[in-house]
């Protein structure tokens, strides 16, 4: 083989930094989600273990959280695509002084930090619910709803920004066309807009839900004392991570790509010089049609629920935290060795913080000596993440 | 069954600019009425009165004796074919031809036996599950014909629908409109700005510019005997001279045009306005109206010289200047019309061939 000139070599080398920029924090989190280490994290691998999909499907907090979240979404999707739509409609049809001030008016809830939409919007139902002298248990503190009428401002926007580059591909000569074969304006919309909108509604939908799903900014005000998914993780992060957030991550990954490679299956089964490859092979007509892709991506995940619910790694686990108490058993004793001139009474409790627990950090010199800002005193005050 | 139409002193006003100017005019039932003018001329928005889809600033658009203001397109016996024909591009054939009926909740079966019948008029039979897009140019002109007519209206309306054609099927499909419309007996009111299409198709043609219909009449007139100069200079070639009145007694006039001794032409014979000796005028000669002088005493004689030949085959058009003018010449290629391209040329036409107007505005080349 001939060598490739270094310049050849850049569109190469650059893709596969790309993509591995692009990929690798999913890789590392899908791996971390299988190590029994209690920090999401990939070395040292201790123990192949499902555990943590058992402790996400226990964990009644984030399953509630993850309910709101649907519920929001769905809710959001609801409001705002009709809104959007209308939006879009209306930008095609007035005149263009007016467009650019409706535009403008339109898209500013984009422009518009989260944060404040989420202030605003809480301080202003408040408003309203006072006016009614309303009791705090109607909608008007309710999170759900603030929830969705937050995120109903900005993403109707959004998805008005969807519906508007599809509606300027569409003649408005056919609507007309319709009116004059004596279509009611009713009819002409369901029967000529609306279908012409469909692939525009589908793709604004999803974008709106999944907006919805992964907004945090103004939820985590207008969510007031109820809680969805995205609160509830960026509570856990503060509070203390396990890798039962990437349990999560790994259940989110494999919905995307089964819904991914579905519909792609779908489109390459579309197509012409498909239909004409399988033609006169009818076994590979059916192997390839995305319902069959569908079922076996389905068959799949069932066998890898199964799998995790089935998978028992606790004598790993065991053995793992045997290991450890030894170790620590031997660096206390090094420890207790090397410095018998210590005052400070040696850490009685394993000191398996999150961060590098197996060093023991005792044999290195601490660079902040033995003062209060010592980190091995964290060890030892902090309640330990176990 | 078929509607007479009558404009009543149709106004369309945007703002500060007139679209249509005191539009008056009737088009019999049945008639093939074509509404001839450059582009922006009115004649789209003077359709789209007829149709509905604009309400005139004054004067009365009516459609077999009822006023038809407030009445939108939907509840109108009229049916347009759109300029680009507007067809559903996501319905299939059949469907785009029952759109009409679907709308009007009659039922499947029904609908679908009726696509197939027009599909049938249309000789588009059996192609009614295929798509708008994998249909040909010509195919798509006659869908949306086949679906302006499944409800049966008594006036179709046609924006220009041959414009985007090219030019052999543009020719076949005006023939084919021709009896289309002579089969099914409707008011058939033709938008064009191609007089072409104009004067092989239509029983009556009205001639618009600038918002104002310049004359109304069969092609014939409107071609031998037009009325404004405007009419004489937009439809067909023209030669136009200016000149001056010396005298008119009703049957013939003398008129200076500075070609050497005044011309002899007909005074108009249609009624268009008079010329009183000492006027200005515009005097119009075909460029196959002008030949080549045969005998050296024939009338409205003059001399040229050559400046440039374009041959087309069957017919030679010739550039010849007299006295600093261009003028053209149409010449029929069958080896008579032998031009010295060196020597001075007399030209001369037929008195009643040259046609004096009072000076309007021209028709742009």
């Amino acid at each position: 083989m001939k060598m490739k000139s270094p310049t050849a070599m850049i569109p190469g080398l650059y893709l596969t930094l790309f993509f591995a920029y692009l990929f690798g924090p999913l890789i590392i989190m899908v791996i971390t989600a299988f190590n029994s280490s209690s920090f999401p994290r990939v070395s040292p691998w201790e123990c192949f273990t499902t555990d943590w999909f058992g402790k996400l499907a226990a964990d009644d907090k984030l399953l509630a959280g993850l309910g709101n979240s649907l519920l929001i979404g769905v809710g959001v999707v609801c409001v705002a695509i009709p809104i959007g739509l209308a939006a879009a409609i209306t930008l095609s049809q007035v005149g263009p002084k007016l467009r650019a001030a409706l535009y403008t008016i339109f898209i500013a809830p984009i422009l518009v930090p989260g944060v404040v939409i989420g202030l605003s919007t809480l301080i202003f139902w408040d408003r309203i619910g006072t006016l009614f002298n309303a009791p705090y248990e109607s909608f008007f503190y309710d999170g759900t709803f603030l929830t969705i009428f937050g995120q109903v401002t900005f993403i109707a926007a959004y998805s008005m920004l969807v519906f508007l580059s599809r509606i300027q591909r569409f003649d408005t000569t056919l609507t007309e066309a319709a009116l004059d074969m004596g279509a009611t304006p009713t009819q002409a919309f369901i029967k000529v807009l609306l279908p012409f909108m469909a692939p525009a509604i589908g793709s604004a939908t999803v974008l709106a839900f999944l907006a919805s799903l992964e907004n945090y900014n103004t939820t985590v005000f207008t969510i007031v004392s109820s809680s969805t998914f995205t609160t509830v993780l960026s509570s856990k992060v503060r509070y203390g991570l396990d890798p039962s957030i990437s349990a999560v991550a790994v259940i989110i990954i494999a919905i995307t790509l089964i819904g991914a490679i579905i519909y792609e299956c779908r489109n390459r089964y579309n197509t012409k010089g498909w239909a004409h490859v399988v033609a006169d092979r009818p076994v590979l007509k059916v192997a390839t049609h995305p319902g069959t892709v569908a079922v076996i991506l389905g068959l799949l995940a069932l066998a890898a629920v199964v799998f995790i619910q089935n998978h028992d790694s606790s004598a790993c686990t065991a053995q793992i935290l045997e290991d450890k108490r030894a170790l620590q058993q031997k660096l206390m004793e090094e420890q207790s060795l090397n410095t018998p001139q210590q005052t400070v009474p040696a850490p009685t409790m394993p000191n398996l913080g999150p961060l590098g627990g197996d060093e023991g950090g005792a044999s290195a010199p601490s660079p902040f000596g033995n003062s209060i800002f010592s980190p091995e005193n964290l060890g030892t005050s902090a309640p330990d993440g176990q | 069954m078929t509607k007479e139409i009558s404009l009543e002193h149709v106004w369309v006003e945007f703002g500060e600019f007139t679209a249509v100017h005191k539009a008056n005019l009737n088009i019999a039932g049945g008639e093939f009425f074509s509404f001839l003018g450059p582009s922006g001329c009115g004649k789209t928005t003077l359709l789209r009165c007829i149709s509905g889809f604009q309400e005139p600033t004054r004067g009365k658009v009516k459609i077999g004796g009822e006023d038809m203001r407030g009445v939108g397109p939907n509840k109108r016996p009229t049916a347009l074919i759109f300029q680009n024909l507007a067809l559903f591009p996501l319905r299939s054939i059949a469907d785009n031809i029952a759109f009409p009926l679907e709308v009007r909740g009659v039922d499947k079966k029904t609908r679908r036996k009726r696509a197939d019948e027009l599909l049938e008029l249309i000789a588009l039979s059996g192609q009614g599950d295929k798509k708008v897009s994998e249909l040909s140019g010509g195919q798509k002109q006659r869908v949306a014909i086949a679906r302006a007519l499944a409800v049966e209206p008594d006036i179709l309306l046609l924006d220009e629908p041959l414009s985007a054609l090219d030019l052999k099927l543009r020719q076949h499909m005006r023939t084919e409109l021709r009896a289309i419309q002579k089969q099914v007996g409707l008011t058939f009111i033709y938008i064009t700005h191609d007089q072409g299409e104009a004067l092989t198709m239509s029983d009556r043609i009205a001639v618009m510019n600038k918002g104002k219909i310049e004359q109304i009449g069969d092609g014939k007139a409107i071609y031998d005997h037009p009325t404004t100069s405007f009419v004489a200079s937009f439809v067909g070639e023209n030669n136009v001279l200016e000149g001056t009145v010396l005298s008119n007694d009703g049957q013939k006039m003398q008129i200076d045009a500075g070609l050497g001794t005044p011309f002899t032409v007909e005074s108009h014979p249609a009624g268009g306005p008079a010329l009183a000796p000492g006027d200005d005028c515009h005097l119009f000669v075909r460029p196959e109206a002008l030949r080549i002088s045969k005998d050296e005493s024939s009338i409205n004689q003059f001399e040229s010289n050559f400046v440039t030949e374009e041959f087309e085959g069957n017919m030679r058009h010739i550039v010849m200047n007299a006295n600093g003018k261009d003028l053209k010449l149409s010449l029929i290629n069958d080896g008579t019309n032998a031009i010295d391209a060196n020597a001075p040329v007399k030209l001369d036409f037929a008195p009643e061939m040259g046609i004096a107007l009072k000076p309007g505005e021209l028709a742009s080349a």
